[in-house]
């Protein structure tokens, strides 16, 4: 019989169409920074991103080039697996499908996404294609802060938030899936917030 | 080195606010009756879970800021704007309310008078609450160990447990406070100004050929800076224990 | 580098009593990257989607600790040893 604290709510937001929140979420108006490690600082001409692919071809851009990649504006929720969510969120990024573009031969193949800072985690590719996913550089109309991936992270709102991972410098395309790091420590290898996979096993 | 003992399972416990004290207004000390409480030592902590009515839970950790004393335990509360456990203790909680806690926690920034010194206490904002723990079993045992209390604080008004550490020092104990405030300071101010740094420790810390037990608390940045130039200064890494809250929001 | 987000391993001391019923933060473990061997009170704390600690030394990945609906659960990443006290007296 679980202890009922009088008076206590929270700072959820409770007020919210049912039919935005997974099952097991509350909705916030904050934005939580969780990390597992420290924030890596890189300099604007020090940033790459580099896509491999199992043949060892390698398609990279630097910053500039990246910047001069089409970009989007976008408005979604996002759904962290610590529970919280947050909806309507706004993002400029370049579309994965973009930036894929010249990796055409992997339509059932996965991708094993590196951070600055050693953070990795794995997706089908078939998740990140078909406007389901991109490379954001701002949040909310404003240079996307360290602290929340700055320069750019990946993000992919209709998995887990676990899975857009921070500080994002590439890609490495292979027809077979290696966990990436949360997944090798017990979160579920896909991530659906709407079927509630969590963890391993789920 | 055990905690009270060294238990088995933790169990969650009910404990009654029995007094509400405002040190700042921005901070409370809350004394809990908790009935089967087994003790702590000075610098452990305690959980506090809150358990909305639709189930959603929240859980945050404070330190104990006073030594044991049969079954109170007493915490001291900073207001984190935004915050989601803090605003509720310090606006909703009221004496005769119950909540869920359970400790003593952690054996590594624990002191005990045993343990020697001479003892140096370096305690940022709220982080001076496990040192006062230290501080008053210090003095409430009689022990001899020499202490140096040093608290970072915002302005005069943020200063926490300000007029019991004067009369600490009033009688007579072995035990040298200061104050430093880095915003602002009062027209009548003798203490230290500024944000704590290589000058302030190298001048009022204990020096490195008493090899002094230090523990320093606070915000992640504020322990970092000490506990790196403690380093530097020369005293021991092994005789230095820290408790970092995370950033200031 | 800047890094004000990590707490340290006594922030932990309750998830420890919860994962292995003891009391933890003095104990140590030894890093299998840089051979560096700290109290588990020491380490830097990430609390995120699990917890992580890391080797105060060289940043690298000692334990992480995930729940799940059922249970908690604890991966040695970099930990080459983890030590146990086993006194029953108080010191």
């Amino acid at each position: 019989m679980t202890f009922i604290t009088r008076g206590f709510r929270g700072r959820r937001e409770v007020d919210v169409p049912a039919d935005r929140v997974p099952p097991g979420q509350y909705v916030t108006s904050d934005f939580p920074v969780l990390s597992a490690g420290p924030t890596p600082r890189i300099p604007l001409e020090q940033w790459r991103f580099t896509i491999t692919d199992s043949l060892r071809s390698e398609r990279s851009w630097t910053w500039t080039e990246f910047m001069a990649l089409p970009a989007k504006t976008v408005t979604v929720d996002i759904h962290c697996v610590t529970k919280w969510s947050k909806l309507d969120t706004s993002w400029e990024g370049v579309s994965l499908d973009t930036m894929l573009a010249d990796f055409t031969d992997h339509a059932n193949g996965h991708g094993l996404f590196q951070s600055y800072g050693g953070y990795t985690t794995n997706l089908p590719l078939e998740d990140i294609i078909g406007g389901k996913a991109w490379i954001a550089f701002k949040y909310d109309g404003q240079p996307l802060d360290p602290e929340h991936g700055g320069p750019a992270r990946l993000l992919v709102p209709h998995l887990y938030f676990w899975k857009s991972a921070k500080w994002v410098n590439g890609v490495t395309l292979s027809d077979s899936d290696r966990p990436g790091f949360w997944e090798s420590y017990g979160y579920h290898n896909y991530g659906d917030p709407w079927r509630e996979q969590r963890y391993q096993g789920d | 080195m055990a905690g009270a003992a060294l238990p088995g399972r933790l169990n969650w416990l009910i404990a009654k606010v029995g007094d509400i004290a405002e040190e700042t207004d921005r901070v409370r000390s809350i004394v809990l009756d908790c009935p089967g409480w087994p003790g702590h030592l000075p610098g452990q902590h305690i959980d506090i879970r809150l358990t909305a009515e639709d189930g959603y839970q929240a859980q945050r950790s404070y330190s104990i800021s006073a030594p044991a004393d049969g079954e109170q335990v007493v915490i001291t509360v900073e207001l984190v704007d935004d915050g989601e456990v803090s605003p509720f203790l310090i606006e909703d909680l009221r004496v005769g309310d119950q909540i869920e806690i359970r400790g003593p926690i952690g054996g590594y920034f624990v002191w005990e008078p045993s343990r020697g010194g001479p003892l140096q206490l370096i305690g940022g904002g709220s982080g001076v609450a496990p040192l006062m723990a230290m501080l008053r079993a210090r003095v409430r045992t009689g022990s001899d160990v020499p202490v140096r209390y040093l608290s970072s604080a915002r302005s005069f008004d943020d200063l926490i447990y300000r007029l019991e550490l004067e009369s600490i020092l009033s009688e007579g104990e072995e035990v040298e406070v200061l104050h430093t405030l880095t915003r602002s300071q009062p027209p009548d101010w003798t203490g230290l100004t500024g944000r704590v740094n290589r000058e302030m420790l190298a001048r009022h810390v204990w020096p490195t050929s008493t090899r002094p037990l230090c523990y320093v608390c606070g915000p992640t940045g504020f322990v970092e800076t000490v506990a790196t130039t403690l380093v530097t200064l020369g005293h021991e890494p092994g005789r230095i224990k820290t408790e970092r809250f995370g950033p200031t929001k | 580098m800047d890094d004000e987000r990590h707490v340290d391993g006594n922030a932990l001391a309750g998830v420890f009593h919860d994962v292995f019923g003891r009391e933890m933060t003095h104990e140590s473990g030894c890093c299998s990257e840089c051979g560096a061997a700290n109290l588990l009170g020491a380490a830097r704390v990430y609390r995120a989607a699990g917890d992580v600690l890391r080797c105060p030394d060289c940043g690298s990945v000692l334990m992480v600790i995930v729940p799940d609906a059922s249970g908690m659960r604890v991966s040695f990443g970099s930990m080459r040893w983890l030590r146990l006290s086993m006194s029953n007296a108080r010191e």
